[in-house]
C-alpha cells in the first residue's frame, strides 16, 4: 500500500472542503434548517404524528438522508472530474498509486465529508425538535454505508461526466428526484397503493425506510431489506468504478 | 549495461483510428540526455505517456529499470517523473503545498529539507506561500518540473520543455538537466527547438508519423550528416575548374564568382590545405571566404522530408 499517496490526496481533498468551508458546510446547513422552519415547523404543526413521532422528528432522518445523498455524489464526483477537466489528473495516472488507493482516497475523503455535514443536520435538528435514536450502532451503519456507495456513485459519474453540464444534470434529474420521492418527507403509507408499489422501484426508499427505523424503529419496508439493498448498491458501485478504473474509461486513451 | 528504459514493438491507435505509433524500438541508456525529435502529430507525446502510463498501449511492451510499465507499474512509475507539455496546475493551491502533494503521491515521505533545495535551485522558493494562479508561466512551468522531481527520479521526462519559454528560464532549465545528468539521472526529453537537441542531448532519436526512423549519438549524427561547407568569393570570376582542381568535387556559383568546396569536419587529411595552396598556384586570387556546417535542422528537415514527400521543411 503507497500510504503516502492515499494520505496525501485525502488530505488534498479535505483542504479544498475547508477552502469551500461556506458553500459546501453552510450552505446545506441553512437549507436544512429552511426545511425544519417550513416544513417541520410551520406545516408539521398541521400534519397529525407519522408513525408514532411527530412530523419534525418525522423528517430529520430523510433530511439527513436527503443530504447525505447529494452531498455524496456531489463532492465525490467534483473530486475527480476537476483534476480530468483542468488536466492535473495526468499526475495521478503517472503515480505508483494502484486503483483500490485511488477510490480510497478519493471516496474516503468524499465519504468524510459528507457524514461530518450529517453530523452537524443532525446537531442542528435539536434545537428544532425532541430526538430519539432507538438504534445508535445500525444508524452508524447505514450512515457510513450510504456515504461509501453514493461517494463511489459519485465517483463514477465524475469520471463518466465529460462536461461540467453532465456532471450537475445527473444529480438534478435523477438523484434529486429519487431522494425526494423516496419518503424523505412521508412515509410511503400515506401513498395511494399504486404509487407505494411504484415506489418500491426507487432505491432511495430502502435507504431512508433503513435510516428512520434505526431512530425510531418504525420503518415502510424491513430493516433486513433495507441493509441488503445499500449492500447491493454498494456492490454494483464497487464493480462498476472497478471496470473504470481498469479499462482506463475516459481517464486514459 | 542493461538500458534503463526498454521499448519494444511499441503501437497505439486511438479509438478515432488515428495510428499514433507503429512498433517504436527503442533503448534509453542510464544516466544519458535522449532527444526525440519530430513535427507535429509525430507521435512523441503519444510515446512519452505510455511509458509514463497516461495512455494504454495497443500493442508492445516497455520496462522501466527493469520493471514491465504493466504488471509492475508501482516500481517503474515511482522511478520515473514526467514534466508535462501543457501547463496544468491546481489554481488554489500554494507551491509548497503542490509540490508535497506530488512527493507524496510517489510514495516517499515528507522531506523538507530536500523540497526546499529543490524549489531554491528552481529559483522558486520566495514564492513557495504563493497561490499557483498568480504566477507568471514561466514560473508554472518550474512548479511543475519541481513537482516531477519532488519524489527523486532516477529518470525525468521532459515532454517540450521550452515551449514558450524566456530565454532565462531555458538557460536554467538547460544548467539544471545537466546537474541532474551528472548526478545519475536520464534525462529524456522531446522537443520542437532543434538547437536544444543540438545542445543537451547526447543521442537523438527523429521520430515521423508514428514511426522512429533514426537513433544515433548526437556526435556521430553530426558527424555523418553534418559535413562542412567551404565557400570561397573570388577576386575574378571563373569560367571553369582549372583542371588542376579537379579532384576536389568544386563547384562553381554565382556565376563563377564563388567556389563551393564540401569536405568532412573530422578528416583528418590536409586536403584544405593542400586545396587553398593549389588555389594560390593556379593564380585564383581569393577575396573573402567562410565556411558553414550544416546544422541537426538541415539533417533533421532533410530526414523527414525524405520520408514525407511534400513535405518541405517539416518542422
Amino acid at each position: 500500500m503507497n500510504w503516502h499517496a492515499v494520505r496525501a490526496i485525502y488530505l488534498f481533498e479535505m483542504a479544498r472542503t475547508r477552502r469551500t468551508l461556506l458553500q459546501s458546510v453552510l450552505a446545506p446547513v441553512i437549507t436544512t434548517s429552511l426545511y425544519f422552519v417550513v416544513f417541520g415547523s410551520a406545516i408539521g404543526a398541521r400534519i397529525p404524528e407519522v408513525g408514532g413521532v411527530s412530523y419534525g422528528a418525522f423528517l430529520v432522518p430523510g433530511l439527513i438522508m436527503l443530504n447525505l445523498l447529494t452531498q455524496s455524489v456531489s463532492n465525490a464526483s467534483f473530486g475527480i472530474f476537476f483534476p480530468k477537466f483542468s488536466r492535473t489528473i495526468y499526475e495521478l495516472l503517472s503515480a505508483p498509486v494502484s486503483h483500490f488507493e485511488i477510490v480510497l482516497s478519493y471516496v474516503g475523503a468524499a465519504a468524510t465529508k459528507s457524514i461530518l455535514l450529517s453530523v452537524i443536520i443532525l446537531a442542528t435538528a435539536t434545537f428544532f425538535v425532541p430526538l430519539r435514536i432507538e438504534h445508535p450502532l445500525w444508524m452508524i451503519g447505514f450512515l457510513l454505508l450510504t456515504a461509501v456507495s453514493f461517494s463511489l456513485l459519485g465517483f463514477i459519474l465524475g469520471i463518466w461526466a465529460d462536461n461540467f453540464e453532465k456532471l450537475q444534470l445527473v444529480p438534478l434529474l435523477i438523484i434529486t428526484p429519487l431522494t425526494f420521492l423516496g419518503g424523505s418527507f412521508y412515509s410511503i403509507d400515506m401513498l395511494p397503493p399504486v404509487w407505494r408499489t411504484l415506489t418500491l422501484f426507487n432505491p432511495v426508499v430502502y435507504l431512508v425506510s433503513g435510516f428512520r427505523w434505526s431512530f425510531y424503529g418504525h420503518a415502510d419496508v424491513a430493516v433486513g431489506i433495507s441493509l441488503g439493498m445499500s449492500m447491493l448498491f454498494l456492490a454494483v458501485f464497487v464493480g462498476v468504478a472497478t471496470w473504470m478504473l481498469r479499462t482506463g474509461y475516459r481517464l486514459k486513451p | 549495461m542493461h538500458p534503463v528504459i526498454s521499448i519494444s514493438g511499441l503501437s497505439k491507435t486511438y479509438a478515432s483510428g488515428f495510428c499514433a505509433l507503429k512498433g517504436v524500438d527503442l533503448d534509453i541508456r542510464q544516466g544519458e540526455i535522449f532527444a526525440l525529435l519530430g513535427p507535429n502529430g509525430a507521435g512523441k507525446t503519444t510515446l512519452i505517456s505510455i511509458v509514463c502510463g497516461l495512455v494504454n498501449p495497443s500493442a508492445g511492451r516497455v520496462t522501466v529499470g527493469g520493471c514491465d510499465i504493466v504488471r509492475d507499474y508501482r516500481a517503474a512509475r515511482a522511478m520515473v517523473g514526467l514534466v508535462p507539455q501543457e501547463l496544468t496546475t491546481d489554481a488554489f493551491e500554494t507551491v509548497w503545498n503542490t509540490v508535497s502533494f506530488s512527493r507524496g503521491l510517489f510514495g516517499k515521505p515528507a522531506n523538507p529539507a530536500y523540497l526546499e533545495r529543490l524549489l531554491q535551485d528552481l529559483s522558486l522558493w520566495n514564492k513557495k506561500d504563493n497561490k499557483l494562479l498568480t504566477l507568471s508561466g514561466g514560473m508554472k512551468r518550474r512548479v511543475l518540473i519541481a513537482k516531477a522531481l519532488s519524489h527523486e527520479p532516477q529518470i525525468l521526462f521532459l515532454d517540450e520543455p521550452t515551449a514558450g519559454v524566456d530565454v532565462e528560464l531555458r538557460r536554467d532549465m538547460w544548467q539544471l538537466v545537466r546537474r541532474l545528468r551528472d548526478n545519475g539521472v536520464t534525462v529524456i526529453l522531446t522537443t520542437h527547438y532543434i538547437e536544444e537537441a543540438e545542445e543537451m542531448a547526447d543521442r537523438i532519436g527523429v521520430i515521423t508519423r508514428g514511426e522512429l526512423i533514426l537513433v544515433e549519438d548526437k556526435a556521430a549524427l553530426m558527424r555523418k550528416l553534418g559535413g562542412k561547407q567551404l565557400t570561397l568569393q573570388l577576386a575574378a570570376p571563373l569560367e571553369q575548374i582549372p583542371a588542376a582542381l579537379s579532384n576536389y568535387g568544386l563547384v562553381l556559383a554565382k556565376g563563377g564568382r564563388e567556389l563551393v568546396y564540401h569536405y568532412e569536419a573530422e578528416g583528418e587529411d590536409n586536403a584544405l590545405v593542400d586545396l587553398l595552396r593549389e588555389l594560390a598556384a593556379a593564380g585564383i586570387v581569393i577575396a573573402d571566404l567562410h565556411t558553414s556546417q550544416r546544422s541537426l535542422e538541415d539533417i533533421f528537415v532533410s530526414l523527414v522530408s525524405e520520408r514525407e514527400p511534400g513535405r518541405e521543411g517539416a518542422r
